[in-house]
């Protein structure tokens, strides 16, 4: 292991892993608005929008993010539609993360027991007041686990840009494995790289899991 | 438009269903060794040791972290430069694949066994059953309804994450299309449009019904 190599490159990696969590954090964000969006349109079963959702998260749900991201960055110019390899990225994690997003938090509505909108309806809130104060709030602490696991599967998934020429973590790991054949030193400074930015992050989501888990309205009595 | 026609030119169409042959082939055997392994790892990751939970929750944790590009990288790259250990991209894939799945798979076969209450084995046992007839009966049956689904849903994400097997040099259906797309350079410029539309109608077409499969399963099972 040549500790020097390590060193120097360093600084490197510390930049690309950057670019990593910028991409991977516009990415969820947009995400998690796309997903909203979707789940919000079938909740609601607003007509024509809830099938094109419907389509959209099977159509991404069961392709590749590789396959995506080829056709954006190398097949979209064909027909002049020029996207930079960064936004190739973002557009493709969006696709495929807005799929998952609305999945996840679909889950999180449907495990609400009906009676409670029922009696939000009851005491006179209306639809919205039902949704902010009755619905929302249990649905999110049921959907946390599912979209904590969205957020690391995303930013995992990130790795994959390296193959349109994006300089993120992958990029670096086979640049220095190309130039210098420091195969050990660069795959090693590449699985810390991942392991310190996601570690931190998984982390987080147990422990906001555990928090939430006192949310679960009734639960603890249903369950039985 | 008329660069479609790259799709159906000589023997390309049969050359991406044989890219798409590999790609099925490679993860249809991840997946059966994923799922026999996942069984053993899974009754394992029940015992109460805490030298054996903590094995498997930093194996768990690993193949939930590191993404599976990075596997393939460190065993098809890594164990050639450290240990001088030559294997193919093949046997690369299935060796990461089946570390990933056979964890994931694992982690679902205990959820499965843990989310049966308490009470049904202690009724079993009450009504006289032995600790077999209580397995073969009453646990097994129930464990299976809810890990079924679960695991025909890791068998569609063990597909798609094949296509990444390119990047260590298999040439399975993404390699292929852009084979096809590099021949075809100057008779249709157009040719990447379409042809990466059609690996990727293939991979929804590979994927889809068994998705549905699963959720059809999952709604029938829990209700």
């Amino acid at each position: 292991m040549d500790f020097d190599f390590i060193q120097r490159f360093a600084p490197m990696y510390v930049k690309a892993a950057g670019l990593t969590l910028r991409i991977g954090a516009i990415g969820i964000l947009l995400s998690l608005a796309v997903g909203a969006l979707c789940c919000l349109a079938r909740w609601f079963r607003v007509p024509v929008l809830r099938q094109i959702a419907a389509v959209y998260i099977e159509l991404a749900r069961n392709t590749p993010l590789l396959v995506q991201l080829f056709f954006l960055y190398f097949g979209l110019p064909k027909v002049g539609v020029k996207l930079s390899a960064e936004a190739c990225a973002i557009t493709g994690l969006t696709f495929l993360g807005g799929a998952y997003m609305a999945e996840a938090l679909r889950s999180g509505l449907e495990a609400v027991d009906k009676a409670q909108g029922e009696a939000g309806m009851c005491i006179g809130l209306t639809t919205l007041q039902n949704l902010r104060f009755v619905i929302l709030p249990q649905a999110l602490a049921t959907a946390i686990p599912a979209i904590g696991a969205n957020v690391i599967f995303l930013i995992k998934e990130t790795s994959v840009f390296s193959a349109v020429a994006l300089a993120d973590l992958m990029y670096v790991a086979k640049d220095l494995i190309g130039m210098y054949y420091k195969t050990d030193e660069a795959l090693l400074m590449l699985t810390v790289a991942y392991l310190t930015l996601l570690l931190p992050i998984s982390i987080a989501f147990s422990l906001l899991e555990r928090r939430l888990r006192y949310a679960g309205f009734g639960s603890a009595v249903q369950g039985q | 438009m008329q660069d479609l026609a790259v799709l159906f030119k000589g023997n390309n169409f049969q050359r991406l269903l044989g890219g798409l042959g590999v790609t099925l082939k490679l993860s249809l055997l991840s997946v059966a060794l994923s799922i026999a392994l996942g069984l053993a790892v899974g009754a394992l990751m029940t015992l109460k040791n805490p030298v054996v939970r903590a094995f498997f929750r930093l194996w768990l944790e690993t193949v939930r972290i590191v993404p599976q590009l990075v596997l393939l990288f460190l065993v098809y790259f890594g164990l050639a430069k450290a240990f001088n250990i030559q294997i193919t991209g093949e046997t690369a894939a299935v060796a990461v694949f089946t570390f990933w799945g056979a964890g994931e798979m694992g982690d679902l076969v205990r959820g499965a066994i843990t989310s049966i209450p308490a009470h049904q084995r202690e009724s079993s046992a009450a009504l006289g059953l032995t600790r077999g007839q209580c397995w073969r009966f009453v646990l097994l049956p129930q464990a299976a309804r809810r890990l079924v689904p679960q695991a025909i849903n890791l068998a569609t994400r063990m597909i798609k994450t094949t296509s990444l097997v390119m990047l260590i040099g298999v040439v399975e259906v993404l390699k292929v299309g852009s084979q096809i797309i590099d021949a075809a350079r100057y008779d249709a410029p157009q040719g990447a449009i379409w042809v990466y539309a059609a690996v990727f109608f293939m991979y929804f077409i590979a994927c889809w019904p068994i998705s549905l499969v699963a959720g059809r399963l999952e709604k029938r099972w829990t209700a």
